[in-house]
């Protein structure tokens, strides 16, 4: 393509956005809001993500290893467990060592325990961590079938809610922009088709005096371009704004617990980003959609 | 050259437009077609530049065969082939200039030849002067003239015209036959779908006459031949 022609499709494109005033703003206004809401959807899912990944990184299976077990049971029991293709990690930890850390975790009442250190009621373990923390459940199935593997402990019951909450947390939410952004695109297809319909003669001229597909396109191309990233700017404007001050006001507050909001950069960047391209692309692809009823592939 | 083999064209509807053409139409000559209204005239000339495609049969036209043709060739068979229409198809927003421009624009032709072609071929159909006027500030044979003008700015060996003084007046009708007979002297290939009896009487050119979807008539230098 020659610069002459780039040049042409861009003067077209921007001819047609004024030309059709008041459809142009519809579309607009249509991806704002869209990517409004999906802006707002996005960052409440990442950062509900962003938390349950640090909950689920904590999440670890015990074995309590049994208490006839010799040091070649032990290993035996290792190698079983390891050999599972789900497992990341296994740790041994005797069960001094497991005494030791319970008196820590009581600090100062934790005293009492030291009376236990002459006659240790707690059995070794291995901490077993998967490599994906949605497997827990199914690994620690497995272990407990295994010989000399005691008892197997994951915090039952808790770890199966926690895992379904968040799957449907996050099934809802990409359920709901993937429904905005086809209404988008929908909304973007339609005003391009009227504007595309008041220029079917321009199109069947182009077509007659031997234009190229690819070059009848360019123009749509770009005006859906346009279209998208021009609905893409307020969103982001306003969604990063509104992120900078939620996370300002409540990040104080949250400084000790283990919910974590995710820093503002490069969180912002991606935000901005990712609704910049979705802006973009829902233009384009609306676009795309119609003008190809008008032309001949 | 043009060569129709066996073509028949049934549309989506049912209904056969073509029934069974074949034709031969060398480089340089001029064709009157002509028959009653609904005959098959606009399907005919639209086989040739790929409007429509041919149910079955074959359309050679300068050793391809336009039934075989893919889609994304059709541009460039159409820069070979000028298309004339009763209702000229001009772009209301464009002067005469930018009207006749348009066609080597769309086809990424230099700026530099494109000012050249145009000014040439509005000087041929006398529209140099009014180069800068919209189409609604032109009468109608005026407006026929840039449509001429456009169908052959890019030099095609072709020029296909679907009832071209249809809309005009007889005085405007005989200045556009001028033009096109002055673009055949040059050996451009005319066919063109035509009602007009005075017109096919007087200037004698080779007459297919279609009846039905079929060639009842091919005469060197033929005569309308139908009642008004
Ligand atoms: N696009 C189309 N779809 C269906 N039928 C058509 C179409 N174009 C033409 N026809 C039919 O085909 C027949 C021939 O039409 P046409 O070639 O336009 O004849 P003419 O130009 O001689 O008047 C007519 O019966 C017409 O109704
Ligand atoms: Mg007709």
């Amino acid at each position: 393509m020659t610069f002459n022609t780039l040049k042409r499709h861009f003067r077209e494109s921007f001819k047609n956005l004024g030309r059709n005033g008041w459809m142009t703003f519809a579309s607009i206004s249509a991806v704002t809001v869209t990517l409004l809401l999906v802006g707002v959807f996005l960052v409440v899912m990442l950062n509900i993500q962003h938390f349950t990944k640090q909950v689920e990184k904590d999440v670890e299976i015990r074995v309590h290893i049994d208490l006839t077990a010799t040091d070649a049971d032990k290993e035996a029991l290792r190698k079983q467990i390891e050999a599972i293709p789900e497992v990341g990690s296994v740790t041994y930890s005797s069960k001094d060592e497991e005494l030791q850390k319970l008196i820590k975790s009581f600090g100062e009442e934790g005293s009492s325990f030291k009376l236990f250190e002459q006659d240790n009621p707690l059995s070794d373990v291995f901490i077993v961590k998967t490599k994906e923390p949605t497997d827990t459940v199914k690994v620690a199935k497995k272990i407990e079938k295994f010989k000399f593997a005691d008892k197997v402990k994951y915090g039952q019951g808790q770890i199966e809610k926690l895992f379904a909450t968040t799957k449907v947390i996050r099934n809802i939410g990409l359920g709901l922009i993937i429904g905005l952004l086809f209404t988008a695109m929908f909304l973007i297809s339609n005003t391009i088709k009227i504007t595309i319909f008041a220029r079917r003669r321009e199109i069947e001229i182009m077509r007659l005096v031997g234009a190229t597909n690819g070059f009848i396109r360019w123009p749509f191309f770009l005006e859906g371009l346009w279209l998208g990233v021009l609905g893409a700017l307020l969103p982001i404007t306003v969604v990063l704004s509104a992120y900078s001050y939620v996370f300002d006001l409540l990040h104080p507050k949250l400084e000790n617990t283990f919910v974590q909001l995710l820093p503002f950069y490069p969180f912002a960047w991606q935000i901005g980003g990712v609704l910049l391209l979705l802006g973009a692309c829902i233009g384009i692809w609306g676009s795309m959609m119609s003008v190809h009823r008008f032309l001949k592939v | 050259m043009i060569e129709m083999q066996d073509v028949y064209k049934t549309y989506p509807n049912g209904v056969v437009a073509l029934n069974g053409i074949s034709v031969r139409i060398k480089q340089g000559e001029f064709v009157y077609v002509v028959g009653p209204s609904g005959a098959g005239k606009s399907t005919f000339v639209k086989m040739m530049y790929r409007e429509e495609k041919p149910t079955s049969g074959s359309i050679m036209i300068n050793g391809v065969n336009l039934a075989k043709l893919k889609e994304s060739k059709v541009p460039l068979l159409r820069r070979n082939i000028g298309v004339v229409f009763q209702d000229f198809k001009l772009l209301p927003k464009l002067t005469v200039y930018e009207n006749v421009a348009f066609a080597l624009e769309v086809i990424e032709e230099s700026p530099k030849n494109i000012k050249k072609r145009v000014m040439e071929v509005l000087d041929l159909v006398r529209l140099k002067h009014k180069a800068r006027f919209y189409p609604d500030e032109l009468s109608g044979g005026e407006q026929q003239r840039v449509s001429i003008a456009r169908s052959i700015v890019n030099s095609p060996a072709i020029v296909i015209a679907d009832e071209p003084t249809g809309n005009l007046d007889p005085d405007t009708s005989w200045e556009i036959m001028d033009i096109f007979e002055r673009i055949n002297e040059r050996g451009t290939t005319i066919v063109m779908a035509t009602h007009n009896r005075e017109i096919v009487n007087t200037i004698r050119k080779r007459v297919i006459a279609i009846e039905r979807g079929k060639i009842v008539r091919d005469e060197v230098r033929g005569e309308y031949g139908y009642d008004v």
